[in-house]
């Protein structure tokens, strides 16, 4: 065994960021080997520096015991490094075997030898048990099969180095299991394995070593054998980690939603996109939706809020809201914290102010009228930022210069301040930093104690268990099971989120 | 208190917003001068002519008289332009609201400061109508306004000129020009000259200042407060700026969509009428070509700001008024178009720049309260 | 694929069959004589380069609605410069000419993200100032005409297909067979022969070697490596930048190839389907190719298809002011399909409206026995706006068209 990587006090700054302090990292082939820490820690960027996307401001690079110095990804690829992406960096429309060669085309004269690149792609996908179909359009298929198609891309360079970011954040248990076991394929032909993760009982199965980032420093470098994720986890956060939970039966009688055959089809007639939704959430109460993404949660918010069309009938309070537009429903008392808020519920070059009255442009305190109560909408946000624990100078810093962690604090508390009946909170705590995650889950539990509804949709599935008093699953546009959170693991989640029950 | 990450007033700040403008005059300068060099003559002699004759009282006068339409005109666009959709088709729009209005004010004769207003709203209606077929398209078929309205312009200037031609016009003895039927007294806006005569400002060869300068200065007020303080111009913004997130928060995106592009071609219309109401009292086919164009540069080149596309519209009339005088050393006065062109692309791309610039001071200023 | 050919051949056929139906009616003998479509095909290549010019910019994931001002600069060079150096070195010209005004555009937004339709308007403004400019400094007097012409340019050689349409080669004047069986006007056979032979007969070579730019950007962006990585740059730039793909370069290369087709159009608007220079040549065909574009879906095979019902449009418009009155008979028939299609589909406004509308044109056709001259220039504009509100529901954008682009995936 000898060292493949090796990382040397590592310094990188961004304009305003320090991504990474001091980081250093030991690699053998033949293991795999997890780099962990928070959001925001720096793991991402130590990688997109090993990957040559990123030039180090200091230290140094070994590959293979020799100093390398990466200018572009092509001279990280020419060393035999292939990172496998957190966010699949594929062209829907292209076809899997495009994606797999873009960058690296075989030749045959002029023009591209598909016929060539096929076979070999072929051939590879039934060598390590990545099978997939290589004319399809990459739009088509699901997650677990588009991560093959970035495990395929590397492997298709001839990298025997591979960096795996967060592979695990959208997978189900049944599908990580796949994936761990092609690790351990890759890993008996001798490969180095790279494997950043923040969920640590994961990285406890599957990592020979484990290397510990906080703050944009190494501060631990361990094997897995000697160490428990309780540890990890206090190395992480340099403190006791907040743990998702609600405590108490404050579920009242009132029916704050009510749904019933909420069905929207789909344009080509194929499977509908939500299919006879029915269920009652209670005030009080807080549903979690479980589900692979891309089976209809989405599509259950958009109806809600009235962003989209659909047959059957939503009663919020006792009354049907179907023909309300989606500004009277905001105006009734349902409050989003949406799925994207960078897309969907900021306007990033504009300051907190003019945020705050995002969605709130028709009622007090932001209007007088027709018009904008500059004052009163400047002291409003000024309070919630005290309340909420926003991050920023004041209430002209522009949404473009918080953290995501701020933002989204920012977000709950705008949505928190008109005291909505319902809250319909979509991934509230992703990519958010540990510290936000705890206040957010704060600000959800004493909401519910007061009497709110909340409707929880989460592919964090410690959140969904934690914070629910109910969850249902979602399966293909349909509820699929109902099960007792404080009965449930993440195991028989998992597995009820892929109908293998 | 960190300045930058503000947007309060501040030295840093001013300095960031005079920087684009600056940069963009040093460098269009630089290509004017080219341009004058290329035809064998000095730019410093072209300079001083332009500003000599440009400020004299009766050309700036007739600079305001210039600038009065690219603003309305560009208060059209910009309504457009922060809404995230593009109004091109400012051309056609202010034509037809300028034929119609003349041809059918002339018909009748009503109390003076009714009938402006009457053909104010002709105008208004014939422009927004213009304007509301590329609003249809785009919002019913999803055609791109910038096409739709484009080709829009074609056919306004087709069909204007057929009009005028066939049916609208009167035919004067012995003259060449065809023109719509004399508007009367009542429909004429009075110059501005009593008002300038008592502070002192005698009357220049060439005409007073058109009396439609004050409604332009109204319709920046009225823009910069309704963009600015209402509910309206907030969600328009929105739309502009985040149109996902402006659906999410509960404005509906096709209404906003269709209002904007209707109240874009009614403004437009009215940018036809300072020189038909203040000079020519008809339309005929002298009628100026190219507001809509120098409009649409106007507004970019004033980011869309109420204040901005005013200090803009102003420069280029200065610009083209005084480039008039060039001919009289023997330059081409078409050198006008360079300035105007080269203004445009380097003020664009400044403002970008220092947009990217400015971001990035501003993490940074925010990392340091961060870490502090 | 072969229901897909088959369904475009069948629809080529039902609306030949209907302008074949509405010549017998009409009389408008033009509509499908060999004249009008030898000016169709001319008239359709400025549209066709523009239109490739645009699919270039667009795949390259840059919005490029400039390509009116490229034309001009393509057209001004193509006449000046063709008339003093010869139009094959005049038409060089004008894809240079073309490029540096794309140079420009793609200078302003890719490495200084200004948005692009911005940047586009702001070219296509510009590049009307600048040929003003310019030809007033060269304007001499004499025998020019005046500053906004250009003096003329001597003309490129025609030829046709040997035996059928009349063409000559080394010396050797061939029969024309076609010509006479499209003079008897049958239905539909006449109809057919008349567009084959003036399809084929009496042609530039500039005109095949534009023609042949269809077939060859297919090839280019379907079919080598070059074309997958300027694709992948307006599909997924970031994916593509993670695996070594100059972006930057690819949307560079995709901005001035635009504007050397471009440009190229121009310059065949100048030299080839006149034979100078005039100031408003290109009159909106920059923007019309940018709709054939949209109307194509972004594919070559759709420019064209595109292309050639504006270049019929815009041929009928300069010959013959029957034929476009003809033409209102067949838009009213066009939207009776639309509304029967409408209805079928229950969209009882849009099928009221287009009824609107047929009935409209229809008593247009009757009320109006002559059509004046202005209006008729107006007919490849409504066209456009026809064809772009029918086609415009079911496009399929690249990805990452028109979105800002940084190295690193920043802001």
């Amino acid at each position: 065994m000898s060292i493949a990587v090796e990382l040397r006090h590592i310094a990188k700054r961004f304009p305003g960021v320090v991504a990474n302090k001091d980081v250093s990292l030991i690699v053998e082939t033949g293991t795999v080997h997890a780099l962990v820490g928070e959001n925001g820690a720096g793991k991402s960027t130590v990688m997109k520096i090993l990957y040559g996307m990123q030039r180090p401001d200091s230290g140094e690079i070994l590959v293979n015991g020799q100093q390398v110095h990466f200018k572009t990804p092509n001279d990280a690829i020419d060393a035999g490094i292939g990172m496998v992406h957190q966010h699949f960096m594929l062209a829907d429309n292209f076809t899997v075997l495009e994606n797999i060669i873009l960058g690296s085309e075989p030749h045959h004269g002029a023009t591209i030898d598909f016929a060539g690149a096929r076979k070999k792609v072929v051939d590879m996908a039934q060598q390590y048990g990545l099978d997939i179909d290589p004319d399809v359009l990459v739009e088509e298929l699901g997650v677990g099969q588009r991560q093959r198609v970035e495990i395929l891309k590397v492997l298709f360079r001839g990298a025997n180095i591979l960096i795996f970011d967060e592979p695990t954040a959208v997978l189900v248990p049944q599908e990580v299991d796949d994936l761990f076991q092609a690790l351990e394929g890759l890993r008996a032909q001798g490969m180095a394995l790279i494997f950043i993760s923040h969920k640590l009982d994961e990285v406890l199965r599957v990592a020979d070593e484990v290397t510990v980032v906080r703050q944009g420093s190494t501060v631990a470098q361990v094997k897995s054998k000697g160490v428990t994720a309780r540890q990890l986890a206090e190395l992480m956060v340099g403190s006791e980690l907040p743990k998702p939970s609600t405590l108490g039966h404050t579920r009242r009688e009132e029916i704050t939603l009510s749904l019933k055959d909420v069905t929207i089809p789909t344009k080509t007639g194929s499977r509908d996109l939500l299919s006879e939704i029915t269920f009652q959430l209670h005030a009080g109460e807080v549903i979690g939706i479980a589900g692979v993404e891309g089976n209809g949660q989405a599509e259950l918010v958009d109806a809600i809020m009235g962003l989209r069309d659909y047959t059957g009938s939503i009663q919020f309070n006792g009354s049907s809201i179907d023909e309300l537009s989606v500004a009277d429903r905001h105006d009734l008392g349902i409050g989003l914290i949406p799925e994207d808020r960078q897309r969907q519920a900021l306007m990033m070059t504009s300051p907190l102010w003019e945020n705050r009255i995002l969605g709130h442009q028709r009622s007090k305190p932001v209007m007088r009228g027709f018009v904008i109560d500059k004052k009163a909408t400047i002291e409003s946000t000024r309070t919630i930022m005290q309340e909420f624990d926003v991050r920023a100078p004041g209430p002209d810093t522009l949404a473009a210069a918080l953290s995501g962690g701020n933002q989204q604090k920012f977000i709950v508390g705008r949505e928190m301040s008109k005291a909505p009946a319902l809250l319909v909170a979509s991934h509230p705590t992703r990519g958010v930093d540990v510290g936000a995650q705890g206040a957010i889950w704060d600000v959800l539990r004493s909401a519910r104690e007061k009497g709110m509804a909340i409707l929880l949709i989460s592919a964090d599935l410690e959140e969904l268990i934690g914070m629910s008093d109910r969850l249902l699953v979602m399966l293909r546009g349909r509820l699929t099971a109902e099960l007792d959170p404080a009965d449930t693991t993440p195991e028989q989640l998992g597995s009820a989120m892929t109908g293998a029950v | 208190m960190s300045k930058l990450v503000s947007k309060k007033f501040s030295l840093t700040n001013v300095a960031l917003a005079i920087a684009a403008p600056l940069a963009a005059a040093i460098f269009s300068i630089l290509i004017s001068s080219l341009a004058v060099l290329a035809s064998h003559k000095s730019p410093l002699l072209a300079y001083k002519t332009m500003w000599e004759f440009g400020t004299q009282a009766g050309s700036l006068m007739e600079a305001v008289n210039s600038a009065t339409p690219y603003y309305i005109a560009a208060i059209a666009i910009a309504v457009t332009f922060r809404a995230g959709l593009f109004n091109i088709g400012v051309e056609g729009q202010l034509r037809l609201g300028a034929l119609f209005s003349c041809y059918i004010g002339a018909m009748f004769v009503l109390p003076p400061v009714l009938h402006v207003l009457v053909i104010f709203l002709l105008a208004m209606t014939v422009g927004g109508l213009w304007a509301a077929i590329a609003a249809y398209l785009k919002v019913k078929r999803g055609v791109n306004e910038v096409i739709s309205t484009i080709m829009l312009n074609s056919l306004a200037g087709g069909l204007s000129a057929y009009l005028l031609s066939k049916h609208f016009a009167v035919i004067e003895e012995g003259s060449n020009n065809l023109q719509t039927k004399q508007l009367p007294a009542s429909a004429q806006f009075p110059d501005l000259m009593p008002l300038l005569r008592r502070i002192g400002i005698g009357d220049q060869p060439g005409g007073g200042v058109y009396g439609m300068f004050f409604v332009a200065v109204a319709l920046g007020i009225l823009f910069w407060f309704v963009v600015n303080r209402t509910r309206f111009g907030f969600e328009l913004r929105a739309s502009g700026q985040n149109p996902i997130a402006a659906r999410f928060s509960g404005v509906n995106s096709k209404k906003m969509t269709f209002i904007a592009l209707v109240i874009s071609g009614a403004i437009a219309g009215l940018s036809g009428l300072p020189t038909v109401l203040g000079e020519t009292h008809s339309y005929n086919l002298g009628f100026r070509a190219g507001i809509g164009f120098s409009a649409i540069a106007v507004a970019l080149l004033g980011r869309n700001s109420a204040g901005g596309m005013a200090f803009s519209a102003l420069l280029f009339g200065f610009l083209e008024v005084s480039s008039r005088s060039l001919e009289l050393i023997d330059i081409a006065p078409e050198t006008y178009v360079i300035m105007q062109g080269s203004i445009l692309l380097s003020s664009v791309i400044a403002y970008e720049v220092v947009r990217r610039f400015k971001l990035t001071l501003q993490s940074k200023e925010l990392a340091k309260v961060e870490l502090a | 694929m072969k229901n897909k050919t088959t369904r475009l051949l069948l629809n080529a056929t039902y609306l030949l069959l209907l302008i074949s139906i509405i010549r017998l009616v009409t009389g408008a003998t033009d509509l499908t004589s060999v004249g009008t479509a030898s000016a169709a095909l001319l008239l359709s290549i400025p549209i066709i380069l523009a239109g490739l010019g645009g699919l270039f910019s667009e795949r390259a994931g840059v919005v490029n609605i400039g390509l009116e001002g490229m034309m001009i600069l393509g057209a001004w060079a193509g006449g000046f410069i063709g008339s003093k150096h010869g139009p094959w070195l005049g038409l060089v010209a004008a894809i240079i000419f073309g490029a540096v005004g794309a140079l420009l555009h793609a200078i302003a937004t890719i490495s200084f993200g200004v948005d692009h339709v911005v940047s586009g308007v702001a070219i296509n403004i510009i590049a009307a100032g600048l040929v003003r400019y310019l030809s007033t400094i060269l304007y001499q007097g004499g025998s020019w005409p005046g500053p906004s012409q250009s003096p003329d340019v001597k003309g490129i050689s025609l030829n046709g297909l040997p035996v059928l349409s009349g063409g000559h080669f080394f010396g050797w004047q061939s029969p024309d067979i076609l010509t006479p069986i499209a003079e008897k006007h049958w239905f539909l056979i006449s109809d057919l022969i008349g567009i084959i032979r003036g399809i084929t007969g009496d042609l530039s070579y500039v005109t095949l070697i534009a023609f042949l730019f269809i077939p060859m950007s297919f090839f280019v962006l379907w079919k080598t490596a070059f074309g997958l990585r300027l694709r992948s740059a307006g599909e997924a730039p970031v994916a593509a930048e993670s695996l070594g793909v100059n972006v930057y370069a690819m949307k560079y290369a995709g901005v001035l190839i635009s504007g050397g087709l471009a440009g190229l159009g121009g310059g065949f608007l100048a030299i080839v389907a006149a034979n100078h220079y005039q100031e408003n040549q290109v009159a909106g065909r920059g923007y019309i190719g940018l709709a054939a574009l949209l109307f194509g879906n972004y594919r070559p095979g759709g420019i064209l298809a595109g292309a050639a019902l504006f270049g019929f449009a815009d041929a009928l418009q300069l010959r013959d002011s029957a034929s476009i009155h003809a033409l209102i008979l067949l838009i009213a028939a066009i939207l009776a399909y639309l509304v029967y299609r409408d209805m079928k589909r229950g969209k009882m406004l849009s099928a009221s409206i287009s009824a609107v509308m047929a009935a409209g044109s229809v008593w247009f056709y009757f009320a109006v026995k002559e059509l004046p001259g202005q209006l008729v220039t107006m007919t490849p504009y409504i066209a456009t706006l026809l064809v772009m509100s029918l086609a415009s529901q079911r496009l399929r954008m690249p990805a990452a068209d028109g979105m800002p682009y940084r190295r690193g995936g920043l802001r």
